[in-house]
């Protein structure tokens, strides 16, 4: 972890109902780096992004460890009015369901232009002319017309570029996107993806991507945090991590990407079982194909690796 | 098969499904307008042609607002086609249905929202009960060892039987869908979208379900999918859609591996692939059927539109061995 990090994530643990929702989370990100979530539903990838924008309930949780934002200092623990100051600003978030993200009684104008006064404090004029601008940079065709259109008379896809504008007005430092083209066509995905993707490049901006698919990952993110039942299983550069995974969870996961021409395909059977049953060691230990008896009682803690940039959290790693 | 080059075939053989043109027009308000009487009509599919031989799998490929799902109820008989014609084992459909369940019985089906088609105030077993004793398949005594097989055979421990939907797991609820899908000993399995949404392991464990009960059963296998990756995994042909036609169809490798149709190409290149750069994507978004072009509906996206594109509206024509495109001007013409 160097001291030039834009957030650094220490020990993020996360208590819900009496279950560890979260078990020691590290990572770190870089300014202007894109990095992956990635894991399977119940990992734990979407409740990190809450976490960090500051949107779980102090009731329905509670939050143990350190995150701590270049310039704002620890994040986790902050009164809710430094949070609203943050958001929107220097964190935004776009969400995986822009439909409903988005507030059906407002037109998408006027959700953006409110946006932008209230965070930059424009006049009413100034902020539409803005809203226009953006509207046109993010693709939508016809802006003028759009800026007037409510969110159900737009697509999905238009829907999730409206998202990416309000997300982006105010030049945020980073980006959450949480599972931003799940519910969108493969040929629409293609499109937003590469947009989020320019548009945070441009304004340097870094990014935090959720993803349940790990090609796609490879494909959009610098990096990679690999998630099992709310624990890092492995992380470090993508590419480095999809060609040589070392944990037996990263492996299989791998395994299961089906690509076009995918011939056999052999996935674990089971699955990741309930939060309230977990094992007090490796989450993993259940189902790992080289658990040892240490694994299901000790927790691997998550260690760099000397090689490079990369950390493993495995007794019996590949 | 759909549709080989005439001559190819030594023996023709009955088809379980042939659509021959089918076009199925609905009639909505035009857009803007909430009380007007007037009407429009909104082609949702438009000369499908499509054959499925008894014992293939077929994946039936596209994006939304495709006519996938029209597809899929006309092949149910639950819409009548409004022109063209659509046989199942060479009579309509429509009659099929009407004359009795032997139809329903032979044709089944899981739905894409797994859960939402089975009551939730049912357990799994009395789900499963209902085609046995509405098909009247076994006598009513054997109907709980019956359940008990058809649970063995998609991977379910016999006391699921008791379990309900709502504690079950999207993958366990997907298995029980088909379990009750099977029950009533069809020949042809229809699912839409049955493995979407799922994590990757779950899906693959589901993927080699249906693929193990495909061979094992002989079933004739429709699926419907957006995902090209599923389609090549299972389903031995494909047809791609594109706003209410088939663009493309053909054996699912060769045309994956050249797709002769430009949106089926786009199609390919979107698909995230691992370690490939995200590719240029294509530009816009599907039109609105209400106002479609004078030629080809795929002209004002397609990197190789001509002019001859715009006028003239082409047909599905045979483009090699099994294969058939839509197209003008296809990729690498053979």
């Amino acid at each position: 972890m160097s001291s030039a990090a834009l957030l650094e994530v220490e020990d993020l643990t996360l208590h819900r109902g009496g279950n560890r929702i979260l078990d020691h989370v590290t990572l770190s990100l870089a300014p202007g780096e894109t990095l992956a979530l990635v894991g399977e539903s119940g990992a734990g990838k979407s409740t990190i992004a809450t976490a960090l924008m500051g949107l779980l309930g102090p009731k329905d949780a509670r939050i143990e460890g350190h995150a701590r934002l270049e310039g704002q200092g620890e994040l986790l623990g902050m009164p809710e009015r430094r949070w609203s100051k943050l958001r929107g600003r220097r964190l935004s978030m776009i969400f995986q369901d822009a439909g409903s993200a988005l507030n059906p009684c407002f037109t998408v104008g006027r959700q953006l232009v409110t946006v932008l006064r209230r965070n930059l404090g424009l006049s009413r004029t100034a902020a539409r002319a803005r809203a226009l601008e953006l509207f046109e940079r993010v693709g939508i065709n016809d802006a003028e017309a759009r800026l007037s259109a409510y969110p159900h008379q737009l697509s999905g896809g238009m829907q999730q570029r409206v998202m990416v504008a309000i997300a982006l007005a105010c030049n945020p430092d980073l980006l959450f996107a949480d599972e931003p083209t799940s519910a969108l066509d493969v040929t629409i995905q293609a499109q937003i993806i590469r947009l989020i993707l320019d548009e945070t490049r441009t304004r340097g901006a870094s990014c935090i991507f959720v993803l349940h698919d790990l090609a796609l990952a490879s494909q959009s993110c610098d990096r990679i945090v690999v998630l099992y039942a709310g624990q890092v299983v492995e992380s470090g550069v993508t590419a480095e991590i999809l060609e040589a995974p070392r944990h037996p969870y990263t492996a299989q996961l791998k395994s299961c990407v089906l690509e076009i021409g995918t011939r056999d395909l052999d996935p674990p059977e089971g699955s990741v079982g309930s939060y309230a049953a977990m094992p007090k060691g490796c989450r993993f230990a259940r189902r790992c194909p080289r658990a040892l008896p240490r694994c299901a009682e000790e927790r691997p803690p998550l260690v760099p690796a000397p090689d490079g940039d990369r950390a493993l959290a495995c007794w019996n790693p590949l | 098969m759909t549709d080989m080059a005439p001559g190819t075939a030594a023996r023709p053989e009955q088809p379980v499904f042939e659509l021959l043109d089918v076009e199925k027009v609905f009639q909505v308000r035009p857009p803007g307008s909430i009380f007007s009487r007037r009407t429009v009509g909104l082609p949702a599919l438009d000369g499908v042609r499509l054959k499925v031989r008894r014992g293939a799998s077929v994946a039936l490929v596209g994006e939304s607002g495709s006519g996938k799902s029209t597809l899929l109820r006309v092949l149910l008989g639950l819409d009548e086609p409004t022109n063209g014609r659509a046989l199942y084992n060479a009579r309509p459909i429509g009659e099929m249905r009407r004359a009795g369940p032997a139809f329903a019985r032979d044709v089944a089906m899981v739905y894409q929202d797994a859960r939402g088609s089975i009551d939730p105030r049912m357990n799994v077993g009395a789900a499963i009960a209902e085609p046995l004793r509405h098909f009247g398949i076994v006598p009513p005594g054997e109907i709980p060892g019956r359940i008990a097989e058809l649970l063995d055979r998609v991977g379910l421990s016999p006391d699921t039987a008791l379990r309900y939907v709502s504690g079950l797991s999207g993958g366990q609820v997907r298995r029980v869908a088909i379990a009750r899908a099977l029950a009533s000993e069809p020949s042809v399995l229809v699912a839409d979208e049955a493995v979407s949404g799922l994590d990757v392991s779950t899906q693959a464990q589901l993927l080699n379900l249906l693929r193990r009960l495909q061979r094992e059963m002989g079933l004739t296998l429709l699926f419907i999918t957006h995902d090209l990756g599923v389609a090549s995994y299972l389903c031995e042909e494909i047809a791609i859609m594109y706003l209410g036609r088939i663009v493309e169809t053909g054996p699912t490798d060769a045309v994956l591996a050249a797709p002769a149709h430009p949106y089926s190409a786009a199609l390919r290149k979107a698909a995230p692939e691992f370690s490939a750069p995200i590719t240029e994507p294509l530009p816009g978004e599907i039109p609105s059927p209400l106002n479609l072009p004078k030629g080809c509906r795929f002209a004002g996206r397609c990197p190789r539109a001509a002019a001859d594109c715009r006028d003239v509206d082409p047909e599905l024509r045979s483009h090699g061995a099994g294969r058939m495109v839509a197209c003008l001007h296809p990729l690498d013409a053979p």
